[in-house]
C-alpha cells in the first residue's frame, strides 16, 4: 500500500499540543450551570423580580405547576391538575359532607364521599403535600427578604417598604396554609424558614394540634399588624381584612381545635371587618360568575383564575365542568361540555325545603335527574347543583374561546361568612348583639329571595350556612363543629357507604397523616385510629 | 381465539435462523482460521486472548431485513434483549444488557460509534439514537457485557458498552455493492374486541334502553380500516476501492417505509463516508469517517389506535351530512360530547405530524506511530456529532379533535451539538525474556453535549395569541483519564486491569467537587486451558476460562431535572401566571435539587468459560455474573415541607445474578454443502434491596401508568422483590372457573378488602430469553431462519381491564368492549384485578430467508444473489392482545410489530 509523503509532522505537532492545552482548560467546564433557569441572587438582587416570586406564593393556590393546564407539575404523584389546592380543598371539604358526590372512579375517589379512606388515599396525600409545598414557597421568599438579605441586595426607599409589606403577605399566605393543616390534618410536620433549606435531608419537627394554633393564631396577629389596609393591596393581594376573617374563623374553631373556645374574639375580629366598608353583591349569583372581579364590594380574599393566562383543570374549571353532565347545556356555562361528576345530596336539597324553592342559592337542576341517589357512579342520579359558571353577569361566555378553561374566581372569604360567624357566634355567648345578629342573616336571606326569619337558632345557623356557602370549602369544618360530621345525628345519603347513610368512626373528624410523609419523616405521629 | 398450549417443545438441536450472506463465499470454508479480533474500547484484541464476557457480531450473522441498526442482532447473542418501541418505521429499539440495573437511571447501554460515545438521548422525532444509522453500513457490533470490560468507560458503562464500527473501504481495484429491497409489511391481527352484532348484544342485555337507543345500524370494523398494506423498499449502494492508494467507501442509501396504521411514513436518505489513508511511510494511520442521514417521517396522530380499538362499530364511518368534515362523531346537545371517544379515521383526517432530522456525525481518527519507537502509538480522535430536528403538528379545525380551538399548529425544533476529543498513548511490546506480550493504553477524553430546544408555543385558529414559556437550554461536560495494561504471559495465561477517572458535569452543586468525580477499575484474568501442554493435540480448539471483576458507574438520569444538583428559579409560562392587584405575573418558583447528588455505581462479578471442540464446529461459552448496584437514582419521595414532595435521591440497592450461554454447531461443512445452528440462552434475576433508607418492609414506589381513570399505576418497586412487580389484588372464581366481580382474596385475613390485601404479582422480568438461528448452504442455494423465546413474561392487557359493564355505555355514548367482558360481566372496571396479569411468554419466528446465489454473472468474482425474507411470521403464545412482546410491560394501544414480506437483490462486482 502507498503512502503519503506529504510533511504532516507540523500536524502531529499542533495536535498534541492543543491536546494538552485542553486538558487544563476543560476541567472549568465541570461546573456548568443552568442556562435558562436562574439563580436567587439573580431574582433577589432587582426588586423588578419580587412581584414574580410572590405570585408563585398566590400562585401556588391556583395551579398546579408552573404551564397552564397543569404542566410541570409541583409535586408528583398525581396529575397537576388533580392536586391543584382547591380542588383538593372542595375534595375534602365538601365531598364528604352531604353537599356533594361525584361519579369518577379515579383511585380511591369514591371514598371521601363513603367516609371510609385511609392513610394510602392519593387525595388526601395530594393536598397535604399541596399545603406544604405551598408552606416551603413562603419560606424561601422569606428566607430570601430577611431585613438582613435586603439590606445585602441593596433594597431600600420605596422598594424597601414595598418588599416589607410582600413579607407580611407570604407570612399571611403560609398562616392560611397551616391554618388549612390545622383544620384537617391536626398534628403536622412544622416546616420554618430556618429548619427546611432545599435540598434539606433533616426531616421537620412534628407540631400537636393546639401548638400549631398558637403559631397560626401569632402569624395572623402579626400579619393583621403589618399588611396594607382593607381594600388597599388590590385585587387578589392580602390584606388587614384577608387576616381578620382567618383570624375570625380560627376562634370560632377554637374549641375544636384547642379544647377551650374563643366566641368573643370571633365577634372582635368580625366587628373589624364588617366596618370596614365592605357591602353585599346585590345579585347573589353573580359573586360566582366569569366577571365575579367587578362590582364586588364583599369579597374579602379571593382566589383568582383566568381562562386565559391562569389556566389549570383544577380551580373554577373543575367546579364548572365537572358539575355539568346530563341534559344540562354546556353552553349556559360557558364551557364547551361537561365532565359528569359532581350533584348534590337529597339532605342538601332539603335545606331549602325542596328544589322549587324561590331561594336562588337553591339552584339545582332537575331534567331527566332523580332526587334519590341509588348509584353513585350514574350522574342521573341526584340533582346538580348551579353555582359556578363561566359567563358573565350580562351573560357573555368567558375568555377562553375553546370554553376550556372558566374564568369565575374563588371568594375564599367573603362578607356573608363574616355575618355568619358573627351570629353563630353571638348565639354561642360571645357576646355581640341579638338584634344586629337577625339583622344580618335576614340581609342575607333578603339579597338571596329567601323569606326572612323572625328568630335564630344554632341549628338555624347551621343550615343557613349550607344555604349561603354550598360548596365553599367550609362545611366539613361547620359540621365538625356541631358535632354532625361523624355521628347519627345528621345523615346523609351514602355517608358511611350505605345508601340511607350510617355515622362512622370518630377519629375520622381529622384526616390521616399520608402513609408516605410517615416513612418520610420519622418525627410524625400518625392521628389517632387510622 | 387460538389455542397453542406449550411455548416451547422445540429441541435446541433443530433451530432455525436466517442471516444475510454477503459475496465472497469462497472463504468460507477458511474463515475459522481467520483470526477474529474484537474491538475492546480503545484498542482491539483477539478474540482468543478476550478476558471479558465480549460478544462480537459481524455483518455475515446479522438479520436481514432490518430498518434500524438494533434489530441487526435482535436474538444473536446471549444476555442481550432488543425489542422495537413500537412497530412504526423509524421507531427503534430499546436494548437490555442483562436485565435492568437501575430505577431512575438509564438503562440503556453506552453506544459506541466508531469511537464516538454516543448521547443517550435521542432527538425529538427519534427516539432511539442509533435508528439514525442506515443498517447497511454497519459492519460490527462488539458488545461489552461485564464490567471488567466496561471499566473503561466509567461512569457510563453500567448497562453495558456496545461498540459499533462502520465499513472501511480496502485498496485494490473499485467494488462495488448494491442492494436493493421490496417490501410488504401488514398486521399481525386486530386487538379482540367485539363485532357490530356481539356488540350489539351486549349492550341490550346490560345497559339501559336510554343507552341502548344510541346503538347504530352499521357494522365497522374500525380496526381494518386504519390499518394498510404497506408498501416499503431499502436501495443502497456502496463504492470501495483505493485512489492513488487512498482507501474509501463511499455508501449512498435511501429507504422508504410506510407504516401498518395508515398516513404513517418513513424516509431516510444517508450518505457514509470512509477514508483510511495512510502517510508517513505507513506510520500515521488516518481514518476519517462522516455519516448524514435525513429522515422525514410522518406520525400517526396519537392515541388513534386506542380509539380504532373502542370505537362503537355498529356506527357508520361517515355521518352523512358535513359537520365535522362528514365523519359520524357522538353528540350530546347539539354540540359534541366531549368526553366521548373520536372516530380514528376523522383523526387521521385532521392530523398531519411530520418531523425531518437531519444528523451529520463525523470522526477523524488519527493513529501515529512513533519513527523513534514504533510500539509506541499516539491516537487522537476528533468526533463532532450534530443532528437537528424540524417538526410540526397540525390538526385541522373542521374535525372533532381540534373543533374547539379552530383548528391547532404547533412547530417545534431541536438542535444538539456534541463533541468529542480524546488523546491516548498505547504500546505494545512482545517482551520475550518474560514471554508476555505487553499492550499498555492511557488517555484522557473530553465530551460536550449541547441540546437547544427553543419553545415551541401552539397556535389555535380562534386567534387567541399562544402562551409563551422558556426554552430549553442544557449543556452537560463529561472528563476523563483511564489506562490499561494487559500483560499476555506465554500465550496461556492473560492478565487485563483497567482504571477510569470520571468527571461529570451534571452533578456539580456550586460548592464541592466531591459528587463529580468518581473511580472505576475492573480486573480480569484468562487461562488459555487449551494452550497447556496436557490438552495440546487433543482435539480441543478452544478452552479457555474467565473471571472479571469491575466497578463502573450510571450518570444518565430519566425524567429527573436536567441540572438536578444545582439550585434555580424557574419562571412559569404565559398560561401560568397571577393577578395580583392590577396586572398578571409570571410566577417565579424555587426548583428542588439534590445538592449531594452523584452517580450510581454497579459491581460485577463475572466467571465465563469459551469452548471450542471438533475442529471449532462446536464452540460456545457460558458466563455466570453477579452485579450489586449501590446508590441507586430512585426518584424518591421526601419529608412534606420542601419545595416538592419528591427529589432525586442515591438511595436504592439493587441485586442481580444471571447465567447466559451459547452454543453454535456445524453439523455439516463439506465443499458445496454447510450446515451451521447456533442458540444461546439467559437468566437472569434481579432484586431490589434497598429502597429508601429508614423504610419499613412494606414500602413501595408505585410506577407503571395504565389508562382508565387518571394517576392510576400498576407496579411498584419494593424491597425483596423484582424491578416493576405488578401490585394487584388476587382474583376470587367460583367453582366453574369464573371470575367473582369485585371479590378477591383476603390476604391479611382482617375481613376487609383494601390496599393492605394486594400483593406483588410477578413482574415484567422473564425467566429466560432464548434465541436460536441457523443457516444452511448448497451450492448456490442459501437458506436461513432466525427466532426467539422468552419465557415467564407477564404483561398487563389494559384494554381488557378497561372493559366493563359501565365502560360500555357512560357519558352519553357507547364503547366497544374486550371480549371477555362478555364473560367476565365486571360491572365497573376492576384495574387491580390479577386477572388482567396475563402470561406471555412467547415464540417468535423471526426471520426466514430463502436465496440463489448467481455466481460470476457479469464477470469474475461479481455475484447476484436474489432472496426472498419473511419477517415475524409467527408467533405462539398464550396471551390474548395482539402482541406479547410490550416493552414495559403495559399493553395500551400499542402500534403491534409488522409482518413483513419481502423480495430483494444483492449484486456485488
Amino acid at each position: 500500500m502507498k503512502s503519503f509523503k506529504i510533511q504532516l509532522k507540523t500536524l502531529i505537532a499542533a495536535a498534541s499540543v492543543a491536546a494538552l492545552f485542553s486538558v487544563t482548560s476543560c476541567m472549568k467546564d465541570l461546573e456548568q450551570t443552568p442556562i435558562v433557569d436562574v439563580t436567587a441572587e439573580n431574582i433577589y438582587s432587582n426588586f423588578a423580580n419580587y412581584p414574580n416570586a410572590l405570585a408563585k406564593l398566590y400562585g401556588g393556590f391556583a395551579h398546579g405547576g408552573q404551564e397552564g393546564g397543569g404542566g410541570n407539575p409541583d409535586i408528583n404523584g398525581i396529575d397537576g391538575n388533580f392536586s391543584q389546592y382547591t380542588r383538593q380543598l372542595f375534595t375534602l371539604q365538601v365531598l364528604p359532607t352531604d353537599e356533594a358526590v361525584i361519579a369518577w372512579n379515579d383511585g380511591t375517589l369514591q371514598n371521601i364521599h363513603k367516609m371510609n379512606w385511609d392513610s394510602s388515599s392519593e387525595f388526601i396525600g395530594a393536598f397535604y403535600y399541596r399545603v406544604y409545598t405551598e408552606i416551603a414557597f413562603c419560606n424561601d421568599f422569606l428566607r430570601n427578604t430577611t431585613d438582613e438579605k435586603l439590606a445585602s441586595y441593596n433594597i431600600t426607599g420605596e422598594n424597601l417598604v414595598q418588599a416589607k409589606y410582600m413579607r407580611a403577605e407570604a407570612r399571611f399566605l403560609r398562616a392560611l396554609a397551616y391554618y388549612h393543616a390545622l383544620d384537617l390534618f391536626g398534628n403536622v410536620p412544622f416546616a420554618t424558614v430556618e429548619n427546611m433549606p432545599i435540598g434539606s435531608t433533616n426531616p421537620p419537627p412534628r407540631i400537636t394540634r393546639p401548638e400549631l394554633y398558637k403559631f397560626v393564631e401569632a402569624e395572623l396577629l402579626a400579619c393583621a399588624n403589618d399588611l396594607k389596609n382593607p381594600k388597599a393591596a388590590g385585587y387578589g393581594r392580602a390584606d388587614k381584612a384577608a387576616a381578620w376573617s382567618v383570624l375570625a374563623r380560627l376562634y370560632l374553631n377554637a374549641g375544636v381545635y384547642t379544647g377551650t373556645t374563643q366566641y368573643g374574639k370571633v365577634i372582635e375580629y368580625a366587628n373589624k371587618v364588617i366596618t370596614a366598608n365592605y357591602g353585599l353583591k346585590s345579585k347573589y349569583q353573580d359573586l360566582f360568575l366569569a366577571d365575579n372581579e367587578k362590582n364586588n364590594p364583599e369579597v374579602i380574599f379571593p382566589i383568582v383564575f383566568d381562562g386565559l393566562k391562569t389556566q389549570t383543570y383544577g380551580g373554577t374549571t373543575y367546579l364548572v365542568h365537572a358539575a355539568v353532565g346530563g341534559t344540562m347545556p354546556a353552553a349556559d356555562f360557558g364551557i364547551n361540555g361537561g365532565w359528569s361528576g359532581l350533584r348534590t345530596t337529597k339532605a342538601y336539597v332539603n335545606l331549602f325545603g325542596g328544589a322549587g324553592t324561590s331561594d336562588v342559592r337553591g339552584n339545582f337542576y332537575t331534567d331527566k335527574q332523580t332526587l334519590e341517589i341509588d348509584d353513585i357512579g350514574n350522574f342521573s342520579n341526584g340533582y346538580p347543583f348551579i353555582k359556578y359558571k363561566n359567563v358573565t353577569s350580562t351573560g357573555a361566555p368567558g375568555s377562553d374561546v375553546a370554553g376550556n378553561f372558566v374564568d369565575a374566581d374563588i371568594p375564599l372569604f367573603r362578607l356573608a361568612d363574616i355575618y355568619l360567624m358573627y351570629a353563630e357566634a353571638h348565639l354561642r355567648g360571645g357576646g355581640g348583639d341579638a338584634g344586629t345578629a337577625l339583622g344580618y342573616v335576614n340581609a342575607l336571606r333578603t339579597r338571596a329571595g329567601a323569606l326572612p326569619v323572625a328568630s335564630i337558632n344554632l341549628n338555624f345557623i347551621l343550615d343557613e350556612r349550607g344555604r349561603e356557602l354550598g360548596w365553599e370549602m367550609t362545611r366539613r369544618t361547620d359540621l365538625i363543629r356541631y358535632g354532625k360530621f361523624t355521628t347519627a345525628s345528621y345523615l346523609w345519603p351514602w355517608k358511611g357507604g350505605v345508601k340511607e347513610g350510617q355515622a362512622v368512626e370518630d377519629y375520622r373528624n381529622l384526616y390521616p397523616i399520608p402513609a408516605k410523609d410517615l416513612i418520610a419523616n420519622p418525627n410524625l405521629v400518625q392521628n389517632p385510629g387510622y | 381465539m387460538r389455542n397453542y398450549t406449550k411455548v416451547l417443545k422445540i429441541a435446541p438441536a433443530f433451530l432455525l435462523a436466517g442471516t444475510m450472506l454477503q459475496a465472497q463465499t469462497k472463504d468460507s470454508l477458511k474463515t475459522a482460521d481467520i483470526e477474529q479480533v474484537v474491538l475492546i474500547g480503545y484498542g482491539k484484541q483477539k478474540k482468543t486472548d478476550v478476558t471479558g464476557s465480549i460478544s462480537s457480531i459481524s455483518s455475515k450473522d446479522f438479520n436481514g431485513g432490518a430498518t434500524s441498526p438494533a434489530q441487526l442482532i435482535q436474538g444473536k447473542t446471549p444476555g442481550v434483549s432488543i425489542t422495537g418501541n413500537s412497530g412504526a418505521p423509524g421507531a427503534g429499539s430499546s436494548i437490555r444488557i442483562r436485565g435492568i440495573g437501575t430505577l431512575n437511571g438509564s438503562q440503556s447501554p453506552l453506544i459506541v460509534i466508531d469511537g464516538v460515545p454516543q448521547d443517550f438521548n435521542g432527538i425529538s422525532g427519534a427516539a432511539d439514537p442509533l435508528s439514525l444509522i442506515n443498517p447497511n453500513d454497519i459492519e460490527t457490533f462488539d458488545i461489552l457485557k461485564d464490567a471488567s470490560a466496561t471499566a473503561i468507560y466509567g461512569n457510563r458503562a453500567s448497562n453495558g458498552v456496545i461498540l459499533v464500527t462502520t465499513k472501511r473501504g480496502s485498496a485494490g481495484k473499485l467494488k462495488v455493492n448494491f442492494s436493493t429491497l421490496a417490501s410488504v409489511s401488514t398486521k399481525m391481527k386486530n386487538t379482540p374486541v367485539l363485532n357490530a352484532a356481539e356488540f350489539r348484544d351486549f349492550i341490550n342485555a346490560n345497559a339501559s334502553a336510554a343507552y341502548a337507543a344510541k346503538l347504530g345500524n352499521a357494522d365497522t370494523n374500525w380496526q381494518d380500516l386504519i390499518y394498510q398494506t404497506a408498501w416499503g423498499t431499502d436501495n443502497n449502494v456502496a463504492l470501495s476501492g483505493g485512489i492513488k492508494g487512498l482507501p474509501y467507501r463511499l455508501s449512498l442509501g435511501y429507504n422508504e417505509q410506510n407504516g401498518i396504521v395508515k398516513t404513517n411514513s418513513f424516509r431516510r436518505t444517508s450518505v457514509g463516508l470512509n477514508l483510511t489513508p495512510k502517510f508517513l511511510d505507513n506510520h500515521l494511520s488516518v481514518t476519517v469517517n462522516a455519516k448524514g442521514t435525513f429522515t422525514d417521517n410522518q406520525f400517526v396522530a396519537g392515541g388513534v389506535i386506542g380509539e380504532a380499538t373502542y370505537f362503537d362499530p355498529t356506527q357508520p364511518v361517515y355521518s352523512g351530512n358535513s359537520a365535522y368534515g362528514g365523519y359520524y362523531e357522538w353528540l350530546l346537545n347539539g354540540g359534541l360530547n366531549v368526553n366521548a371517544n373520536a372516530n380514528p379515521l376523522a383523526r387521521l383526517a385532521a392530523t398531519r405530524d411530520v418531523s425531518s432530522i437531519w444528523r451529520g456525525l463525523g470522526n477523524i481518527q488519527l493513529d501515529y506511530k512513533f519513527h523513534f519507537l514504533p510500539d509506541l502509538h499516539f491516537n487522537v480522535n476528533a468526533g463532532y456529532d450534530y443532528a437537528k430536528s424540524d417538526g410540526a403538528k397540525t390538526e385541522n379545525g373542521l374535525y372533532k379533535v381540534a373543533f374547539a380551538d379552530k383548528g391547532r399548529y404547533r412547530s417545534y425544533s431541536q438542535e444538539k451539538k456534541n463533541k468529542l476529543l480524546e488523546t491516548y498513548l498505547s504500546y505494545t511490546k512482545n517482551v520475550e525474556a518474560i514471554n508476555t506480550n505487553v499492550d499498555l493504553v492511557g488517555g484522557y477524553a473530553y465530551q460536550n453535549f449541547y441540546r437547544f430546544e427553543p419553545f415551541a408555543p401552539t397556535f389555535n385558529g380562534n386567534n387567541v395569541p399562544p402562551v409563551m414559556g422558556n426554552n430549553v437550554e442544557v449543556r452537560n461536560v463529561l472528563l476523563s483519564f483511564y489506562g490499561r495494561g494487559i500483560f499476555t504471559i506465554a500465550n496461556k495465561y492473560i492478565v487485563s486491569a483497567s482504571v477510569r477517572r470520571d468527571g461529570a458535569s451534571r452533578f456539580w452543586n456550586g460548592v464541592d467537587k466531591k459528587n463529580l468525580w468518581g473511580t472505576f477499575p475492573g480486573v480480569s484474568l484468562a487461562w488459555k486451558i487449551n494452550e497447556e501442554s496436557f490438552l495440546k493435540g487433543k482435539g480441543i480448539n478452544t478452552l479457555k476460562l474467565r473471571a472479571g471483576w469491575g466497578k463502573t458507574g450510571n450518570q444518565e438520569l430519566r425524567d429527573v431535572a436536567d441540572y438536578p444538583a444545582y439550585s434555580s428559579y424557574n419562571l412559569s409560562n404565559g398560561g401560568a401566571q397571577y393577578y395580583m392587584g392590577d396586572t398578571f405575573y409570571q410566577m417565579l418558583r424555587p426548583n428542588i435539587f439534590n445538592p449531594n447528588l452523584t452517580w450510581e455505581t454497579t459491581t460485577t462479578k463475572n466467571i465465563g468459560l469459551d469452548y471450542g471442540f471438533a475442529k471449532n464446529r462446536i464452540f460456545g461459552s457460558i458466563d455466570l455474573f453477579e452485579k450489586v448496584a449501590d446508590g441507586l437514582l430512585v426518584d424518591s419521595p421526601i419529608a412534606a415541607g420542601d419545595v416538592s414532595n419528591h427529589n432525586a435521591l442515591n438511595a436504592g440497592t439493587m441485586n442481580s445474578k444471571g447465567i447466559e450461554g451459547s452454543i453454535t454447531l456445524v453439523p455439516v461443512k463439506a465443499e458445496n454443502t454447510t450446515w451451521e445452528l447456533s442458540f444461546n440462552a439467559t437468566h437472569y434475576n434481579s432484586e431490589i434491596t434497598n429502597l429508601v433508607n429508614g423504610a419499613d418492609a412494606n414500602y413501595y414506589i408505585a410506577v407503571g401508568d395504565i389508562s382508565g381513570a387518571v394517576g392510576n399505576k400498576i407496579q411498584a418497586h419494593v424491597v425483596g422483590n423484582r424491578p416493576y412487580a405488578f401490585l394487584v389484588y388476587q382474583q376470587v372464581y367460583d367453582n366453574a372457573g369464573k371470575p367473582l366481580d369485585g371479590v378477591y382474596v383476603d390476604r391479611n385475613g382482617d375481613g376487609k378488602i383494601n390496599a393492605s390485601d394486594q400483593y406483588y404479582y410477578k413482574s415484567t422480568q422473564p425467566d429466560a430469553i432464548l434465541g436460536f438461528n441457523t443457516k444452511f448452504t448448497h451450492r448456490n442455494w442459501d437458506a436461513g431462519l432466525s427466532a426467539r423465546a422468552v419465557i415467564g413474561n407477564y404483561v398487563y392487557n389494559n384494554a381488557a381491564s378497561n372493559s366493563s359493564l359501565q365502560s360500555g355505555s357512560t357519558n352519553e355514548y357507547l364503547q366497544n368492549v374486550y371480549y371477555t367482558a362478555v364473560d367476565n360481566k365486571f360491572s365497573i372496571p376492576r384495574y387491580f384485578s390479577d386477572l388482567f396479569v396475563e402470561n406471555a411468554s412467547f415464540f417468535r419466528l423471526d426471520n426466514v430467508n430463502v436465496g440463489y446465489n448467481f455466481r460470476d454473472v457479469f464477470a469474475p468474482g461479481s455475484s447476484l444473489r436474489v432472496y426472498g425474507m419473511a419477517q415475524n411470521v409467527l408467533v405462539i403464545t398464550k396471551y390474548t392482545g395482539v402482541d406479547p412482546e410490550v416493552f414495559g410491560g403495559i399493553d395500551n394501544g400499542y402500534y403491534q410489530m409488522p409482518r413483513v414480506y419481502s423480495l430483494g437483490l444483492n449484486f456485488n462486482f
